[in-house]
């Protein structure tokens, strides 16, 4: 009994965090891309790193403030999405998944380099003390920490509740401004870029300009699951790589492409069932068969045979609808 | 409000680019001062875990003075090895730290054999170590700053923005004769993955852990029969029959099943996830050599390479060769290339198109393991991560050249290679492989459909 309470309360640790805060937000970024746009971003994680580094460096190394910072972020997101659509807007699908993950990468390694340590630092990154004060400063919770269904944390500083409640708020904020936008003509206009892009083309629309709006829109989005990630404890270039960009495409693909709320049901069920499938294998598999280190591993094959199996058995996930789903070319 | 969002890209953009200038200005002044060294004992019990190694020189003894760097969970400290080359850093939370070794403390002559960083999954109560072997040659085409070689420019700190002094003309010879050697070693697998989209329209992202399993199955014969020659042999039929079994149990059925090319993509990203913590599971993280003795070198007209290089370089120019020939004179070669022109076409003149794509797997397939054996001979030693890590290069030599043209492949993966290894004279090593991907980038800005490349390709 206490295993399954100390199991339920690390699930709900792990869902209310703000790393799977920052997922969501990306996911929902992503599912603009993929979902109602058909583009194959496989760069969201340089987006990410775009907004946790343009916001860590401003306050870090500039001394910005939180506004100052949180601007440049998007600027530095929204810059990288320009510089990547321009060569591959006009392109077809696998050569643009290629250039933005080869984008995110080149990103990766530059703020990686032992050269830029005194401003990036380097690999060891970034740590949050160094650019997290401007955001405390800014909670309006009181001094002390609160519990709450057993889990306990500080007001503000450091891992705290006010990061999950500026990054749970952000994630509703970014779904409802999907929902409006995808009711709109703009996101009628996205629709039908997927669903056939020389129809929207002959109706006199600019299917390049709409397919940057996209891009850039969705990009800011990751560049702000970015920020609220390593807000609590660090940032790395590591952590920004291309395992991430592909555990968000499961994600989106797992809840449901083109959908508003697939991409926080994927990434709910994917960190859900990757703590229980990590607890359960800690506590009943003795260490010797299975180390910590091997469970992690073993739980890294099982999401890319999930990955296979989703694509190829149910492509729009749980929530999605097939017709809605375009994987063009 | 979009269209407003677009605009405050171009007003904004000046300021990216005054970060981006002051961020340079700032680098060519400011030092990184490491924090206070820590004591290098430490012991385990229920609440801590250590995180240790000990650093050995290429001759087998200990180096002194290293320092190296801990992060993650929170911690981020600094200690340097002591007198018997041991270091050990002591953590009180169980997670994954990432442990750095600072360049500029390795002893003069002495470089990484492999990545200046590793990634250690700590457990209260237990030990956790990381392995830092050094070598005296010259590291080739690793993710660590190249040092000058053969002990001509001491071991310039990573951090100096290599600038011409770094410049001499036998550097440059040596650096294209590098060049030449991962050129080459690039076009056996870029070529397979050439003809795989040339034929099925697969963009294959798990060809990089072909590769790497290519390496590391010729690193498991080796172990079992002790002849180099014979493991790279057993190892490339390993890969080409599994380049079939993947065929006929995933791909040909996913065909069938009238999955859009988008789908089998992110089908194939997902088996390159899965086989490269398959890797990590069963090899672990750490380097894995094919060949324990120690490389000779030999001088070839003032540039130093291994003999391993030199082999490896011979075998790869026949290995493309006969594949060129057979592409162009057999009645298979005219058949692969009448599919890459027209599958319908082709098959309507009765080519037997799986036939023909099966055969291209097989090819592609010990390829792959080819160019992964000799990888890790070249640079003595892989990692699961290898051919991940090699990847985008791949993709960056095929449509360099053109996707889908065998030709194109070769071209693109020479240019690759230089570009790699010649740019790497005057910019930090670990941008190395970043300009390679930029060159993809600005060669799909110029012309997308690559050098040999036809328009009608790129839709």
């Amino acid at each position: 009994m206490d295993f399954v309470i100390g199991l339920l309360v690390s699930v709900f640790q792990t869902l209310i965090s703000p790393t799977t805060a920052g997922f969501v937000l990306a996911a929902i970024g992503l599912n603009i891309h993929f979902g109602f746009t058909g583009l194959m971003n496989m760069g969201q994680a340089g987006f990410m790193l775009m907004g946790a580094y343009g916001f860590g460096v401003s306050v870090s190394f500039f001394g910005l403030g939180f506004w100052p910072a949180l601007l440049v972020a998007i600027v530095c997101a929204l810059v990288f999405g320009v510089i990547l659509g321009i060569p591959t807007l006009k392109l077809r699908g696998d050569y643009l998944a290629i250039v933005t993950i080869a984008a995110a990468e080149i990103v990766r390694m530059i703020f990686k380099m032992a050269m830029l340590q005194p401003v990036t630092g380097g690999p060891l990154g970034l740590h949050s003390t160094t650019y997290r004060e401007p955001f405390s400063a800014l909670s309006p919770l009181p001094e002390g920490s609160t519990t709450i269904l057993g889990v306990t944390y500080p007001n503000t500083g450091g891992n705290d509740w006010w990061v999950r409640i500026v990054g749970w708020g952000l994630v509703a904020l970014c779904l409802l401004l999907t929902w409006a936008l995808m009711r709109s003509p703009w996101g009628r206009v996205l629709k039908g870029i997927r669903e056939d892009e020389d129809a929207v083309r002959s109706l006199g629309k600019s299917s390049f300009a709409f397919k940057m709006q996209a891009l850039l829109l969705g990009g800011v989005m990751g560049a702000f699951g970015g920020i609220i990630m390593t807000l609590p404890s660090s940032m790395q270039p590591d952590m920004m790589g291309r395992p991430l960009t592909f555990n968000l495409w499961m994600i989106v693909l797992l809840g449901g492409a083109a959908t508003i709320f697939g991409p926080v049901l994927g990434t709910l069920i994917f960190f859900a069932v990757r703590i229980v499938l990590t607890t359960v294998a800690g506590e009943f598999v003795p260490r010797d068969i299975l180390s910590a280190a091997q469970t992690e591993q073993l739980a890294w094959v099982l999401v890319g045979v999930a990955l296979m199996l989703l694509v190829i058995f149910r492509p729009q996930g749980i929530l999605g609808n097939k017709k809605e789903l375009s994987f063009n070319v | 409000m979009v269209r407003r969002t677009a605009k405050t890209v171009d007003t904004k953009r000046p300021l990216g680019l005054v970060l981006l200038a002051a961020a340079v200005l700032s680098l060519c002044s400011a030092f990184f001062a490491p924090a206070a060294a820590h004591a290098v004992e430490c012991t385990t019990d229920p609440a801590t875990a250590c995180v240790q190694g000990t650093i050995k020189q290429s001759d087998g003894s200990p180096a002194e003075g290293i320092e190296l760097s801990i992060t993650g969970e929170g911690l981020d400290e600094t200690v340097t090895t002591d007198a018997t080359g041991h270091w050990a850093f002591t953590v009180t939370q169980a997670g994954t730290y990432t442990v750095t070794v600072n360049q500029d403390t390795l002893p003069e002559g002495q470089y990484l054999k492999s990545a200046d960083s590793r990634e250690i999954n700590a457990e209260l109560g237990r030990v956790g170590g990381g392995l830092f072997p050094l070598t005296d040659t010259e590291p080739g085409a690793q993710p660590t700053p190249t040092p000058g070689e053969n002990g001509e420019t001491a071991a310039p700190p990573p951090s100096s923005s290599a600038g011409e002094s770094d410049f001499s003309w036998s550097r440059l010879w040596q650096q294209t004769m590098s060049g030449l050697r991962l050129g080459l070693l690039i076009a056996l697998a870029s070529l397979g993955l050439s003809l795989i989209y040339g034929t099925t329209g697969l963009s294959n992202f798990a060809h990089g852990e072909m590769v790497s399993l290519g390496g590391l199955s010729a690193a498991l014969f080796m172990g079992l029969t002790g002849n180099l020659w014979l493991s790279g042999l057993l190892a490339v039929i390993v890969l080409a029959a599994f380049g079939w079994v993947q065929e006929k149990v995933l791909w040909k059925p996913l065909r069938k099943r009238r999955l859009s090319l988008m789908q089998l993509m992110i089908v194939s990203i997902g088996l390159s996830i899965a086989m490269q913590f398959a890797f990590q599971f069963f090899f672990g993280t750490g380097v894995i050599t094919i060949d324990p003795a120690l490389p000779k070198t030999v001088n070839v007209l003032g540039a130093a390479l291994t003999v391993h290089s030199l082999i490896a370089m011979g075998v790869a120019i026949l290995a493309i060769i006969l594949v060129g020939i057979g592409l162009m004179y057999t009645r298979f070669g005219r058949a692969t290339r009448a599919i890459s022109d027209n599958p319908a076409l082709a098959q309507a003149s009765g080519i037997d198109v799986d036939r023909v794509i099966s055969i291209v797997w097989i090819v592609g397939g010990g390829l792959a393991g080819l160019s992964g054996v000799f990888l890790g001979l070249v640079f003595n030693g892989l990692t699961y991560f290898m051919g991940g890590q090699m990847l985008l290069l791949f993709f960056a030599a095929v449509i360099l050249g053109g996707l889908g043209t065998a030709f194109g492949a070769f071209i693109g993966s020479m240019i690759v290679g230089m570009m790699v290894e010649l740019t790497n004279i005057w910019l930090p090593g670990d941008l190395k492989y970043g300009t390679a991907l930029l060159l993809l980038i600005l060669i799909l800005l110029v012309r997308p459909q690559g050098i040999f490349g036809r328009k009608e390709r790129i839709g």
